[in-house]
């Protein structure tokens, strides 16, 4: 896919920003990550240390009969094997990290993972042994060795197959495969379409992938009895929780364990604080053989034992009166949650919240069954669960605006939320347990920019209908969206001043490539009148800050961030007081800037290294009561998350005869409130996209009826490569949040959400075959093929 | 994924390459550009004994116009010339434009650089470029083995499935392609999911003209629609001693489609789509070979 001149619009010009928050200054962390030296858990070398690989499933669903590991203890390098048996007491299924929202009459039947499959295994993939060897090429040897005989049972690899009271049950203790059943109100659903004036109804599948990080997963942990000392190098997106899981597990006080999340390929979400198997059996390891020992994923085995995204059935209506106005929605739908549910309710909550988007909604009718199956545990991706609500509901009002005969940017504009509506509460509960209420937003201004710059207007009369007369099948895409991102409990940071002068910044999250070393940094230079480049950033050691959760749902910026800016303004106190005092000047007459604290008129003045030296007072005697340093600790907890928006536009090009697409022009407008870093936002998003379009035309895990996952590789597990994105357009609608002191809300998901509803406008739109309509996301050429075949025997 | 145990060995000539072959039996592998050997190793599908690396074996580079290692005055290219010194020769572009403008569909410039024009060959994927090319320009390969030289044309060469006329103790040390007749055009044309990804189908066509315009030679050779690089016989025939006209073209896609070819399915072509592609491939590469033809 290339970018084609015909359509773009001409450059956009930045506007200047006067201050630290709002500028894109380089990334602090680029020159580590470019040059080499960033330090990734496969850089931990050690001495002694030993490697491990797993012996997993081959079976979706089938007794485990016997585990013989005798013929790989016997092979030359091996160590150490373990099976379930051998973990004696430390054998636990794990933590239910996320419990279901207090919703009334919710349903919720918890199952999830264990160390290693004991007595079944419940998808392909499931560790069932473990084997430890002095190099990662004889563990694997080993690994081979080991003799499982498994006896395969019927498998659930579909969604209301495996509620079917005949279907093979997955986990013996619970009567069905029924993982949770939820369903959520507001107003009248069956009043509202009594008197509706049109009903759309329409089933949808939209299906969502594997993460894909660039890194894959990794775990070092050593044991050093001698210090009593837990390390645990790990790619986790939340060290924290892991640190106080471990510990508690391993019966070890939380003094005694450090875990480090350093410099990490990517999350997306799968490498939250899991308690995947690996992470809970390598430290176990290190401290039975007193050695360090590690596991480093290898991308197959990343398709199955990292946990992934999956598919929904959706079957939705929508009722709106003459004029396109939406009177109400029910949606229900059946979600898969994998051979276990360790992380709750998160993705079909977000789904079931997400739907109503930027729209007025006043009866609404939701309800979801999710299902165990035997296929990989399903958690949050990039999106989480959004995506698929967004396609709902994007689809049901173009359906809606053909029926009616109104134009798609229109009937979106009459359903909007008005600014003069905020906050505004939608009466149903969001995945941080708070009812769903949006703080802000202004979804007409994005709309309109959108409409803008792509050229709505002009699009079909000029360059659409000249590509049109030439045959090509071009089209136009434009949808909405909301993200709700930022949500709690807390984020910590601690902010100090060196006496050479440096500014020190630690907080607990992890950080995967979001930048957070520069706007964290920003955020904190802009109150201590320094650089960005001036701030050392610090995250994810737990050694270094033991209190938060951790990086996911699009919180780093608003949640750690403001825990940043607490902690920032804290020390611009201590700086202002100590400098009034030394100064003999008021600290309204006070200047902070460059590193230097001056007065205002009188030319006198003091570096913040001098006061930070004369804060650290090594003789004499301080005023009972002094603290010393400049240096102070905060934290910031929202009282609900934020709501993040935008509107994506697109054209694009197919080609009828080879179902092949092209995207010509491809237009962001988003609102993620006040903007810290331009560069890093506009990172953040032509990430997003990338996934998105990999969601809706590349990307698809493939199982068989045996819940066999065909394409574990990147051969064919597609991720669009750099000339499949097109260039990204992008521009700013900033509506603050009213709910922190930043204003910021969260961006890191929403390039990837809104991608498969646009994409499926585009379609429609380019092709204008009668009957043909996108009812699925993602479309392969071969799927868009079988579509456009079918309207044309049916039309 | 890392690889079973094996032993390495780099013989420093041919001959000590196929001595060693012939003395490990089926247990070696000779290890040209890696591309694919190592990958499949990595996975443990393939698990050779021995790896006989010929990576170095100088004798088994080069791209020779004319003469020598018995080509007549057609190009010889050695077994281990690289992807991408095809892909850049001026030579090649000039003597074999259908070969040139294939290569750049060969996955990406790091395997290019890596992979050779013999490890293809003798692998025989059934969706790689250079065995269809070989076809569609009539080569012969040249092999050796304990016996010495022997050569094979290159129809006789591809036997199925990854197989080949290749003895597990016999290296391809070459291959020389015919010259083109006079009046002749060639295209090449593939579509795959993304750049570099191997063929949904890809289509070679060779077209000479007389100077009247009619079609005395059409060959169209497809990939990743069968065992092998499949030669589309029906089209082919109905085209000799035509004028190609829209309706010529668009029957011999036709053709190619629906008589041809009997194209596998798999999760990213059922064999519909893969028929459709042929359809339209065909249609574009024949007319775009003619046009070529018509100025050659």
């Amino acid at each position: 896919m290339s970018h084609d001149t015909t359509f773009a619009a001409p450059p956009a010009e930045a506007p200047a920003r006067p201050r630290q928050v709002g500028e894109s200054p380089l990334r602090n962390e680029d020159r580590r990550l470019l040059t080499g030296e960033a330090l990734f858990v496969d850089d931990v070398h050690l001495d002694g240390m030993l490697h491990a690989a797993f012996v997993r499933s081959d079976y979706a669903h089938g007794n485990v009969k016997s585990v013989d590991l005798t013929a790989a203890l016997e092979h030359p390098g091996v160590v150490a094997a373990y099976a379930a048996h051998d973990l004696g007491d430390y054998w636990e299924a794990g933590p239910l990290l996320v419990p279901p929202p207090p919703i009334d009459d919710l349903e919720f039947h918890a199952a999830t993972q264990v160390p290693l499959a004991k007595g079944k295994v419940r998808h392909v993939g499931e560790p069932i042994a473990v084997v430890v060897a002095r190099s990662p090429y004889e563990a694997e040897d080993g690994a081979a060795l080991v003799e499982v005989d498994i006896e395969p049972l019927d498998v659930v690899s579909d969604l209301k197959g495996g509620l079917e009271p005949d279907s093979p049950r997955i986990h013996d203790q619970l009567e069905s495969n029924l993982a949770a059943h939820v369903i959520q109100r507001k107003g009248s659903w069956e009043e509202v379409r009594e008197r509706a004036h049109r009903v759309i109804k329409r089933r949808f599948w939209y299906d969502h992938g594997a993460s894909a990080p660039m890194e894959n997963r990794g775990i070092v942990a050593n044991w050093d009895a001698r210090s009593r000392e837990l390390t645990v190098w790990d790619t986790t997106q939340a060290p924290i929780p892991i640190r106080n899981g471990l510990a508690a597990m391993l019966g070890l006080p939380q003094s005694e364990v450090r875990v480090i999340a350093p410099f990490i390929g990517g999350g997306f979400g799968p490498k939250i604080m899991m308690f995947y198997p690996e992470e809970v059996l390598l430290p176990w390891i290190s401290m039975r053989l007193g050695q360090p020992v590690k596991w480093i994923e290898d991308r197959q085995e990343s398709f199955f034992a990292t946990t992934q995204e999956r598919g929904q059935d959706h079957e939705s209506e929508l009722a709106v009166d003459a004029e396109g106005r939406i009177l109400g929605v029910r949606d229900e739908f059946l979600c898969d949650t994998g051979a276990y549910n360790p992380y709750g309710l998160t993705i079909p909550i977000n789904t079931q919240c997400t739907l109503l988007g930027p729209y007025r909604v006043p009866n609404y009718h939701s309800e979801f069954r999710m299902v165990f199956t035997n296929k990989p545990i399903c958690t949050p991706v990039r999106g989480a669960g959004r995506q698929h609500g967004v396609f709902v509901m994007e689809r049901l009002l173009d359906r809606a605006a053909d029926e009616l005969g109104i134009d798609r940017v229109e009937i979106r504009r009459r359903n909007y939320l008005t600014p003069e509506e905020f906050p505004h509460d939608h009466e149903i509960i969001y995945q941080d347990f708070k009812p769903l209420v949006y703080d802000s937003g202004n979804y007409a201004e994005a709309m309109d920019r959108a409409v803008e710059m792509i050229d709505y207007a002009g699009f079909e009369s000029g360059a659409g209908a000249a590509a049109r007369s030439e045959g090509r099948h071009v089209g136009l895409g434009i949808v909405s969206y909301v993200e709700g991102t930022g949500v709690g409990p807390y984020e910590g940071a601690r902010v100090g001043i060196e006496p050479g002068g440096r500014i020190n910044l630690v907080t607990g999250v992890g950080t995967q490539g979001q930048g957070h070393f520069t706007s964290f940094a920003q955020i904190v230079a802009e109150q201590l009148g320094v650089q960005a480049s001036d701030v050392e950033v610090v995250t994810g050691d737990t050694a270094r800050f033991g209190w938060g959760t951790g990086t996911f749902a699009s919180r780093g910026a608003v949640v750690a961030g403001n825990a940043c800016h607490a902690a920032a303004l804290e020390v611009r106190k201590k700086v202002l007081t100590m400098a009034s005092s030394v100064l003999g000047a008021a600290e309204e007459d006070l200047d902070l800037a460059e590193g230097v604290v001056r007065v205002v008129g009188s030319g006198e003045s003091i570096s913040l290294g001098e006061l930070a030296a004369l804060a650290n007072p090594l003789r004499g005697a301080v005023t009972p009561g002094t603290e010393p340093g400049l240096e102070a600790t905060a934290y910031f907890g929202p009282e609900r998350g934020v709501t993040a928006s935008g509107v994506h536009a697109m054209i694009l090009e197919v080609d009828p005869d080879t179902a092949l697409v092209r995207i010509l022009r491809y237009v962001v407008v988003h609102d993620c409130g006040r903007v810290i870093n331009p560069m890093i936002v506009e990172g953040q998003i032509h990430g997003g996209v990338a996934h998105g379009i990999g969601n809706a035309f590349y990307e698809e895990l493939v199982f068989d009826e045996g819940a066999q996952l065909l394409n574990a590789s990147f051969m064919d597990y597609l991720l669009p490569t750099a000339t499949d994105v097109p260039t990204i357009e992008t521009d700013h609608v900033e509506t603050p949040s009213p709910l922190n002191p930043l204003g910021v809300k969260g961006v890191g998901e929403a390039g990837a959400i809104p991608v498969g509803a646009l994409f499926a406008q585009a379609l429609e739109n380019a092709l204008d075959v009668d009957g043909f309509e996108v009812r699925e996301i993602p479309l392969s050429p071969n799927r868009l093929f079988e579509l456009m075949r079918d309207a044309r025997e049916e039309g | 994924m890392k690889p079973a145990p094996f032993r390495y060995v780099r013989p420093s000539s041919v001959d000590e390459a196929i001595s060693v072959l012939a003395a490990e039996g089926y247990g070696a592998k000779p290890l040209a550009g890696g591309q694919s050997l190592i990958p499949t190793m990595n996975f443990r599908l393939a698990q050779p004994a021995v790896l006989v690396d010929i990576d170095r074996l100088d004798e088994l580079r080069g791209i020779r116009d004319g003469g020598g290692d018995g080509a007549t005055n057609g190009l010889y290219i050695g077994a281990m010339t690289r992807h991408s010194e095809l892909e850049r020769s001026a030579v090649v572009r000039d003597r074999a434009p259908l070969l040139a403008e294939a290569m750049p569909w060969i996955a990406h410039p790091q395997i290019r650089n890596r992979g050779t024009m013999g490890g293809s060959l003798a692998h025989a994927d059934p969706a790689a470029e250079l065995p269809a090319v070989m076809l569609a320009l009539d080569a012969r390969i040249h092999l050796r083995g304990p016996a010495g030289d022997r050569t094979v044309q290159f129809c006789d060469f591809c036997t199925g499935f990854f197989s080949t006329a290749l003895a597990p103790d016999e290296l391809v040390t070459g291959v020389e392609i015919p010259p083109l007749p006079a009046g002749t055009g060639t295209a090449f044309l593939e579509i795959s999911r993304r750049q570099g990804d191997f063929a949904l189908v890809g289509v070679c066509a060779v077209v000479t003209l007389d100077a009247g315009g009619v079609c005395t030679r059409a060959s169209l050779t497809l990939l990743s629609v069968g065992d092998g690089p499949v030669c589309a016989k029906t089209a082919e025939d109905a085209l000799r001693d035509r004028t190609l006209t829209p309706d010529a073209v668009r029957d011999a896609g036709e053709a190619v489609a629906t008589i041809d070819i009997d194209p596998p399915a798999d999760i990213h072509a059922s064999a519909a789509y893969r028929r459709q592609l042929a359809r339209v491939l065909t249609a574009r590469a024949l007319d775009t070979a003619a046009r070529r033809a018509a100025g050659a």
